[in-house]
């Protein structure tokens, strides 16, 4: 048995001062709403290595809305990819300062400075001074040096976005083989997209460690559906999408049985709500995310995971402001067309060219490298679209 | 290369499609290797596209289309082996499951 490989494993990370840790080292540049977004984006191009994206909730969300956007903008700032955040308000929208501020310590004693528009002169002094204060940052960041660590430091999230056939037979199928390897190797590995469980759920719940976990995969589910409902649409509508059905997916159960490959084979250990913050050393675990991509990692990121697996049939070129995404693919025609974006070519397995094994292999060797610093090729190519899950309109 | 010569795959014993794993003109024939390992072949009817799903048993109006080994929906028409199976001839069938 030498199959497992990953238990003596490495990566070279970074530490942070929370004990968590880190495989890349970005300066955070937090739009606490829509009305801060420019603002950030202005602020993060003065700066190498700050990121930052466009916040488009954080004002007139109802309350169960505004949670998710304030644990994606904690957990975002949490993230141990992150070296430090600054934080920009424009001032009078309803995710305050004062309570962006305390989510973030809630999680996290890592750099932290935050700007309040409407308090410093309004745009142009606000970025003059969030921009000291992060290339401060910026340059405390870089003396920072990568460390050894275990494999099991890592916490992967995975995610299927574009599918077809090809992913059930082959890219969802490595993703569950090398998330077995993690769980083995005693760290953690996020199932997403509660959406794509529908139909799935009980073979899930049949993984659940205990009743609690099992009631709580169900109850996900039917929550998820009932809040589509309450809109007067269903969850099946445009599911599967025309993406999907022109690649040869017929139903959602398809679809789902499909997707749930990812989790591969362990006991499903918890069940995290949207964004919230997931422990090492959990094995396999659930979040509740939509089936929606850059919305799904989003929430996994908040998490606090630190690169994502992702598999795609069709070939989506998703990236992410703080964590690598790694895209793999199962269909050979799409590997050949989308060759710009995609990482990994998972179709030799259906074609029996390569065993499950040989290919799992390869997925962590590049995992590690990844994790390592080696750039995916949605990071090559700047990509970092993000959105954050809701459940109803503005008010 | 592909030693086999097999054109189709099946996911689990119980499944009654199999998938494409190559573009399969009607008239000629669908080959793949069952979980026993043994090579089964049939016509194909109609015209299956390159991983979409192909019946490999007959199926009655109503009965479950099975794949992964479980029910991916049901037969809205009858359908016959060798068939292109996809939204055409399969209805959705939300299955109470707790």
């Amino acid at each position: 048995m030498v199959k497992n490989t990953m238990k003596e494993m490495t990566f070279k990370g970074y530490r942070r001062p929370d004990g968590r840790v880190g495989i890349r080292n970005k300066v955070l540049i937090l739009p606490a709403s829509v009305c801060a977004s420019d603002t950030t984006r202005i602020i993060a191009s003065q700066v190498e290595q700050a990121v930052t994206f466009n916040n488009q909730n954080g004002c007139s969300q109802v309350p169960s809305d505004q949670q998710f956007t304030m644990d994606v903008m904690a957990g975002y700032a949490a993230n141990p990819n992150v070296y430090g955040t600054v934080v920009i308000s424009l001032g009078c929208e309803n995710c305050q300062m004062d309570l962006v501020v305390e989510a973030i310590q809630a999680r996290t004693n890592k750099p932290l400075e935050h700007f309040v528009i409407q308090e410093n002169g309004g745009t142009i002094s606000t970025i003059e001074k969030a921009v000291r204060a992060a290339r401060k940052m910026a340059i405390d960041a870089s003396m920072i040096p990568r460390e050894e660590f275990p494999m099991s430091q890592l916490i992967i999230g995975t995610e299927c976005g574009g599918s077809d056939p090809t992913s059930g037979l082959a890219s969802n199928v490595l993703i569950g083989e090398v998330s077995d390897r993690i769980v083995e190797a005693g760290g953690t590995s996020i199932l997403s997209e509660t959406t794509e469980f529908i139909g799935a759920e009980h073979i899930l719940a049949k993984r659940g460690k205990d009743d609690r976990v099992r009631q709580r995969i169900y109850q996900i589910v039917h929550d998820y559906e009932q809040a589509i409902r309450l809109v007067g649409h269903d969850v099946r509508e445009g599911n599967p999408s025309p993406g999907n059905m022109e690649g040869g997916l017929t139903t959602l159960e398809e679809k789902s049985l499909g997707c749930i490959h990812k989790g591969g084979h362990a006991t499903v250990n918890e069940v995290y709500d949207y964004a919230k913050q997931v422990d090492n050393n959990m094995g396999l675990v659930i979040m509740d995310t939509p089936g929606n991509d850059p919305s799904s990692i989003a929430g996994m990121a908040a998490g606090g995971c630190q690169l994502c697996l992702f598999s795609t049939g069709r070939g989506t070129p998703t990236g992410n402001p703080i964590i690598p995404v790694i895209k793999i693919t199962g269909n050979r025609v799409t590997y050949g067309n989308m060759r710009d974006n995609m990482d990994m070519d998972a179709s030799p397995y259906i074609y029996g060219q390569k065993t499950l094994e040989q290919l799992g292999d390869e997925l962590v060797a590049e995992m590690k490298q990844v994790a390592d610093g080696k750039m995916t090729r949605a990071e090559a190519l700047g990509y970092t679209e993000m959105a954050i899950a809701r459940v109803c309109n503005y008010m | 290369m592909n030693e086999t010569i097999t054109n189709a795959m099946i996911i689990d014993g119980k499944d009654t499609v199999a998938v494409a794993i190559e573009p399969v003109e009607a008239g000629s024939s669908i080959t793949w290797k069952d979980k026993a390992g043994q090579i089964r072949q049939i016509t194909a009817v109609t015209a299956v596209p390159i991983y979409h799903k192909v019946a490999i048993q007959d199926m009655a109006k109503g009965e479950p289309v099975v794949k992964y080994g479980e029910h991916i929906g049901l037969a809205a028409v009858p359908v016959c082996a060798g068939e292109h199976v996809h939204i055409h001839n399969v209805e959705n069938h939300r299955e109470v499951l707790y």
